[in-house]
Parts: structure tokens; C-alpha cells; sequence
């Protein structure tokens, strides 16, 4: 939903439109109480319908810092539940094989609202770092070195925080295949797409097939 | 000084301060700090209205006429007011495009008639609570009706200092097209503070 009160010009169109709703219920109201309610209610439920609907401006696509000596790639690595997925080894094996890289895989802690309201989070985190112990030991014996992090459990704020902190050259996605992935249903790979000037790979991995 | 201090020198002015924040959220820091103050803005006047509403509607000796006769509310000097403050809302946009503009008389303009219509309001509130003829304690409605808009007036005395801040700023040469940040903030509560005043005139004074 789009803030009414983002910046002045926004405001300021607020006010133009409360002054103009407010004229019309009290004119409602003059002609009968009732009418004037009616007004109100259908004002209001115009107003929550034409916000729902729209949406805030695009955000400008951020540059991302580069770092680190020529020829020296980073490469940021997100995946929680397909982390261990061997398409998405596989792919960070190519990527190994290529060219000398810097490996920072992020887990997001994937949890549930009620529990994230609730600030039960640890359960997740758990869960979340112990899939990321598992994936970097078989990285690391394929020779495979590779740091780990586990992220937020909002999967586009966990890419900010590593992208702020590694300034990757290249960020890996992993999902379940589209209809099972809920991060494909959010549309997060076309958001980083859109949000990051960095190259940006998607992996699709497929736990079921595999077992 | 030798050369190896100068080094030294040199490399803390590059390393000036702590290191940035980490900042996660998409949205500028402090358009987010205002939005969350405006949020909680408008859960403390949803409490106010919630009094009105009980006093007024749901109250079972609510009184059957508003307000009780043979109490009457200026409803023509605070409709006078709210001409002022919601014109007052204009300037303060007309201030905010001419420093995006460039135009530094046209912003100082703005802002000084923004402020002075701002204190007018608050003049002319403090009259009419003075020659309003009746008090706290004469009834529930009356202590919604100086509840309610106490709570304003006290608002737009918020507001008008942070428009003297800017105003004073404005005069020392502060602001321009690239940087109004310091106007934008003071401006969305203002604006604020007016839809805020519709809000109440509407419903107290009017229906």
C-alpha cells in the first residue's frame, strides 16, 4: 500500500482529498444523518479500495560496490530449505571451477507471522544454521571454501543486509521448482533482479525428484 | 611534522566517524521515522475520537442534541480558523516547490506566511477557548470538546516550532534544490496536522 504521507506532495494530496470527502459527508448530513453514515462508509471503503491497489514508485536500482583485486569474483549465495540442493552445488562448483571466487552462502530463517510476531525465531535459526553446517561441509569437501551466514527470515532484507556487508560481483538464488516455491510466488527473484545492478542467477532445485 | 604523521593525519580524515549503518529497509530512514510518528499520531487521536464517539453515540445518556443546549460551539470563528490553517497548507506547498525551484524568496515567502497563518489558528483557538462559555467541568462533551481539540492546538504548537526552525534556517541560507529535506519533513506534518483538523472540525463542530 502506497503511504498517503511518503513525502509532502503526497500529504498535501491527502489533505486536498480529505477536505473534498469531508465537504461531501458533512452535505450528506445535512440532508439526513443516515445518508451522511452512508457516505461515510462508501468514502471509506473507496479510499481502503484505490490504496490497496497502488502501488509505490519503482525503487531505483542500486549500485553495488565492487570489491576485491582483478580477477577475484564474490559470489552471495541465497537458499534455506534448498540449500544442500545438488543443483545448486553443482552450481557453485562451476562457478569454482571458472574462476577464483569468494563464496558468502545466507540462509534466511524462514519462520511462520505468528512466530516472527511473536519473536519466536529461534526454532528457525536453528533449523536454518544446521542446513548451513551440512552445506558447506560438502563444500568444503569437494575443496570448496565458503563462508555462512544465516539471514533474515524476510528473503529479500537478508540479500540487502549481505549485499551491504559482502558487495557481491554475482548472487546465486535457489528455489523449489515455481508452484512449490513461495519465494517465486513473491516474485523475490525478479525483485533482486530489478533492485541490484549485479548479475543474478536463478536455481531451480528440485528436492522432490531427487528423492 | 614528518611524513610518516601526515600519513597518519591524511588517513584519519578518511576514516572520519563510524562506519555507515547497515540499513536494511527500503525506505529513507527518516521519511520512515516520520511515518511511524504519524502512525502513532493517529492511534493517540483514534483514542480521542473513541471518547467522542462513546460520549456522543454509544453513551446511554448521550444528550440528544450536540452540544447540550444551552452550550453552542463558534462553529463560524472555527470555521474562519480552519480557512486559515488549511490555506496555511498551501503555502507551506507553494514554500517546498520554490526551494525545489531554486527560488529563495518565494520559499522564505512561503514559509513566513505559513508560520504566521499557523499562529493565528492558535491565537484565535486560544480566544474562543476564553469566550467559549463553558469549561471542563461542565459535562463529558465539554471535556471531549477541549480534549479534542486541545490535543490539535497542542500539534500545531509542535508544528509551528519545527516551521520556526525552518523559517529561521531558511533565512540563514540553509536549504536548496538538492538538499530540502529539513522543509519535505515539516512539511508532510503539517499537512498532517490539518487533515488531522478537518477531521475534528467535521465532526465536533459540524455534525
Amino acid at each position: 500500500m502506497e503511504s498517503p504521507f511518503r513525502s509532502e506532495e503526497a500529504a498535501f494530496r491527502f489533505l486536498l482529498i480529505t477536505i473534498g470527502a469531508f465537504a461531501l459527508i458533512v452535505v450528506a448530513s445535512w440532508i439526513s444523518a443516515f445518508l451522511g453514515f452512508i457516505v461515510f462508509l462508501g468514502l471509506s471503503a473507496a479510499a481502503v479500495a484505490v490504496y490497496l491497489r497502488q502501488r509505490g514508485p519503482a525503487p531505483e536500482r542500486e549500485h553495488v560496490e565492487q570489491r576485491g583485486g582483478a580477477g577475484g569474483r564474490r559470489v552471495l549465495v541465497i537458499a534455506n530449505e534448498t540449500v544442500g540442493g545438488p543443483e545448486l552445488l553443482s552450481a557453485i562448483s562451476t562457478l569454482a571451477l571458472t574462476q577464483q571466487t569468494e563464496f558468502l552462502v545466507v540462509c534466511p530463517a524462514l519462520n511462520s507471522r505468528l512466530k516472527t510476531y511473536t519473536s519466536d525465531e529461534d526454532p528457525a535459526r536453528e533449523a536454518a544454521q544446521l542446513r548451513l553446517d551440512e552445506t558447506l561441509a560438502r563444500l568444503a569437501s569437494v575443496g570448496i571454501v565458503a563462508r555462512g551466514e544465516v539471514g533474515d527470515g524476510d528473503p529479500l532484507v537478508a540479500v540487502d543486509d549481505a549485499v551491504r556487508t559482502f558487495a557481491p560481483n554475482e548472487i546465486v538464488l535457489s528455489t523449489h521448482p515455481s508452484g512449490r516455491s513461495n519465494w517465486l510466488e513473491r516474485g523475490v527473484v525478479e525483485s533482486v533482479r530489478a533492485h541490484y545492478d549485479v548479475e543474478v542467477t536463478h536455481v531451480v532445485v528440485d528436492l522432490e525428484a531427487e528423492a | 611534522m614528518s611524513a610518516h604523521a601526515g600519513e597518519l593525519h591524511a588517513g584519519h580524515d578518511e576514516h572520519h566517524g563510524p562506519p555507515l549503518a547497515n540499513q536494511s529497509s527500503r525506505v529513507d530512514a527518516r521519511t520512515l521515522g516520520m511515518l511511524l510518528f504519524i502512525g502513532s499520531e493517529i492511534m493517540l487521536f483514534g483514542s480521542f475520537f473513541a471518547v467522542y464517539f462513546f460520549v456522543r453515540v454509544a453513551n446511554p445518556s448521550a444528550p440528544a442534541e450536540w452540544p447540550p443546549p444551552p452550550f453552542e460551539f463558534p462553529v463560524f470563528v472555527a470555521g474562519v480558523n480552519t480557512c486559515i490553517l488549511v490555506t496555511s497548507s498551501f503555502t507551506m506547498h507553494w514554500a517546498l516547490q520554490s526551494i525545489k525551484r531554486g527560488q529563495r524568496t518565494a520559499f522564505l515567502a512561503g514559509m513566513v506566511l505559513t508560520f504566521l497563518m499557523g499562529l493565528a489558528f492558535l491565537c484565535t483557538q486560544v480566544i474562543e477557548y476564553l469566550n467559549v462559555g463553558f469549561n471542563t467541568g461542565d459535562g463529558a462533551f465539554a471535556s471531549v470538546f477541549f480534549g479534542l481539540t486541545g490535543l490539535h492546538g497542542a500539534h500545531v504548537a509542535v508544528g509551528l516550532s519545527l516551521l520556526l526552525m525552518v523559517t529561521i534556517r531558511g533565512f540563514r541560507g540553509h536549504f536548496s534544490p538538492e538538499h530540502h529535506h529539513g522543509v519535505e519533513l515539516p512539511g508532510i506534518y503539517w499537512h498532517f496536522v490539518d487533515v488531522m483538523w478537518i477531521v475534528v472540525y467535521t465532526t465536533v463542530y459540524l455534525l
